[in-house]
């Protein structure tokens, strides 16, 4: 799909010889034009977070009184703003290492935990033979439509207090109590459940298109269920699987509503602690800088580090060829 | 380092419990006879998934449902009296909601249109550039970024000092280089042609596009390089300058992941929360429904009202769900 790439090839050359000089001259322009303006926006696409960087290296008066841009004219550099958020010495309140590790925490299940569970569906609703599959499916793809705010609140009192339903004065226990109220293992379910919609999506989308005679023959030849998920769809699946772990990661990574809203009191991500500090403390633009700049680090490596499947995967089921 | 082994210990045993259950519940099916052993094993595939969906969106949104039909008394529904659609009515009824509606609209229309644009264009001309990846890479560095971290980002580009000659906001202190007043750009409510927009609406727009076009970019930019060369060169033989091939050939070529963009952009416009509640709290004129929704639920605890505006949000997204899968069914048919 994205074997071809164009190189080198400017439209100049694919004008071919006979056209004319000036709608030639015309082409080298517009593309000129062209190239000019993406390189344009995508500078001024950084300069925002740019500024931040600058930031988060001055100290914390000239932040208040000066703008960013004065550190190229008068620069001095400082590292105490990141030595105030990492140090844990003194008891300091805005240390980040905490919330640091509470976000790895959180997000490494509530990223892995949603893809198994969407893997298998897809591959059940892809390969498995079974009474309304089909609409199983158009299911699933509906509930894609629930905003994340409506869910919430329900699923909280589910988790906490189980479900509870009272016919005529008697009251049954439709869902049991299962003493997660506020743990770690709640705010895990709240990110699965709402991953999963998409993450099936996608990746029945992905699976469905794998070669059919290559799981047919391993069902021949008396292969199971498991070993043709472990040992013929998920190798296969990689791209895809990839490409929704990244999303799935940037997603819990950066979320604040659900953590804030399911995480226990002492287990609260990083962006919780950031937005306690814009609140609470307006005042310490450099601190904000230093924290904002040290959450945004991780997700930035692993996008960059798994760029390449990212680009594959996610198209598989949109485009052709 | 004795609390990051036990951070990782935490996270690999909540994986690995939640695995082997899998795995367990699957073995045990082994000794299932025949035919009930391969309905349990659809079950074990399928089972786990149906579960989360059913406890974490479908019930849920069944009982928002029903919340929006009763009164606010808290949020127990027994408590409450059934009041119909009176919900639905206040919320159309008041002029305050239709302000709320209409910038949703430009939200979806401004939002939609410059993320998918921007991304269309910076995938088709990135394309044949040299060091593609690091343009790519550098519209994609904001969709990296929480919301929280966007808005303490952002705030160094709108913010308004009572000192003017300490200013730090980018855009004030390029305003004041050009001999203008600064302004507090989140308080602008005016719009200069009716029906447009207020100004501040657009300032929180552009922080959306300019955290979403990054995803639209990487996604389009696959379904660019998937256009056959062939069907390129055909189109230049044939005298098609640039702008041409692109209109007549890439954009018709990819229309399936066009559309696939935009529907995950509308819905995640329709979703937005975080900038608006974190940049003005929905003041100044600036509300949309999300955040609305939020305020009524919440802080106001009017939970019935707040509900009927999640249904309303449910209600606008399904048509643009049915088009994405439609869309989609077209592309496999033609394939």
């Amino acid at each position: 799909m994205a074997a071809t790439i164009v190189t080198g090839s400017t439209p100049h050359d694919q004008l071919g010889k006979d056209a004319p000089l000036g709608k030639k001259l015309a082409a080298s322009l517009s593309t000129r034009v062209g190239r000019a303006a993406v390189v344009l926006v995508c500078l001024l696409w950084t300069v925002p977070t740019f500024g931040l960087l600058v930031s988060s290296f001055r100290p914390a008066n000239d932040i208040k009184t000066t703008g960013w841009w004065n550190f190229f004219t008068h620069p001095s550099v400082t590292l105490q703003n990141y030595r105030d958020v990492l140090s844990s010495s003194g008891g300091n309140a805005d240390n980040f290492g905490k919330y640091f590790l509470n976000t790895i925490r959180i997000t490494l299940p509530a990223t892995i935990i949603p893809i198994v569970v969407a893997a298998l569906a897809a591959y059940a609703l892809c390969w498995m033979t079974f009474k309304g599959r089909d609409w199983i499916f158009v299911g699933v793809v509906a509930l894609m439509v629930v905003p994340i705010q409506m869910a919430m609140v329900p699923l909280l009192r589910l988790l906490n207090l189980g479900g509870h339903l009272t016919i005529g004065g008697h009251t049954f226990t439709t869902f049991p109590n299962l003493g997660i109220n506020s743990s770690v293992v709640s705010v895990w379910i709240a990110h699965t459940c709402f991953a999963l919609p998409l993450a099936i999506f996608l990746l029945k989308n992905f699976i469905q298109a794998l070669p059919g005679d290559l799981i047919e023959a391993a069902r021949i030849d008396g292969a199971s269920h498991l070993t043709i998920f472990l040992k013929v769809v998920l190798p296969l699946a990689v791209p895809a699987l990839a490409s929704l772990a990244i999303f799935q990661f940037l997603w819990v990574w950066n979320d604040f509503l659900v953590g804030k809203v399911f995480g226990p009191a002492d287990l609260k991500p990083m962006t919780w602690k950031l937005n306690d500090l814009v609140g609470s403390k307006g005042q310490d633009w450099q601190r904000l800088t230093a924290g904002a700049f040290i959450s945004m680090i991780v997700p930035l490596g692993v996008f960059f580090s798994l760029q390449r499947f990212f680009v594959r995967g996610l198209t598989a089921g949109a485009v052709k060829g | 380092m004795g609390d990051l082994i036990a951070t990782f210990g935490w996270a690999i045993a909540g994986i690995g419990v939640f695995l082997l259950l899998l795995l367990g519940v699957y073995f045990v099916t082994g000794f299932l006879p025949g035919r009930l052993r391969e309905g349990s094993r659809v079950g074990v595939f399928l089972v786990p998934a149906l579960l989360f969906l059913l406890i974490g969106l479908l019930i849920p949104a069944i009982r928002t449902i029903f919340i929006s039909l009763y009164t606010n008394k808290g949020d127990a529904l027994d408590v409450n009296k059934f009041v119909g659609l009176s919900n639905y009515r206040k919320i159309f009824g008041d002029k305050a909601t239709r302000m709320v509606l209409l910038n949703n609209l430009w939200w979806v229309v401004l939002g939609t249109g410059f993320s998918v644009g921007v991304g269309l264009v910076v995938a088709r001309i990135a394309d044949q550039m040299k060091g593609e990846k690091v343009w790519k890479a550098l519209i994609f560095l904001p969709t990296a970024i929480s919301m929280v971290g966007a808005g303490i980002i952002w705030r160094f580009v709108y913010n308004k000092s009572p000192d003017p000659t300490h200013e730090f906001g980018l855009l004030n202190a390029a305003l004041s280089k050009l001999g203008g007043s600064p302004r507090n750009w989140l308080l602008q409510q005016q719009n200069y042609i009716p029906g447009a927009p207020h100004l501040n609406t657009i300032f929180l727009i552009i922080v959306f596009i300019w955290i979403q076009a990054g995803f639209c970019t990487t996604v389009l930019s696959a379904a660019v390089k998937g256009v056959p060369d062939s069907l390129k060169e055909a189109a230049s033989l044939d005298g098609a300058n640039d702008f041409q091939s692109f209109r007549k050939v890439t954009i018709p070529y990819i229309m399936p992941t066009i559309v696939a963009v935009s529907t995950t952009t509308v819905i995640a416009v329709l979703k937005v929360f975080d900038i608006v509640q974190s940049m003005t709290g929905g003041n100044f004129n600036t509300d949309v429904l999300a955040n609305e929704m939020y305020d009524k639920t919440y802080p106001q605890n009017q939970p019935g009202y707040g509900a009927a505006l999640a249904v309303i949000i449910f209600v606008v997204v399904i048509p643009v769900v049915i088009i994405n899968l439609r869309s989609q069914r077209r592309a496999r048919e033609l394939a």
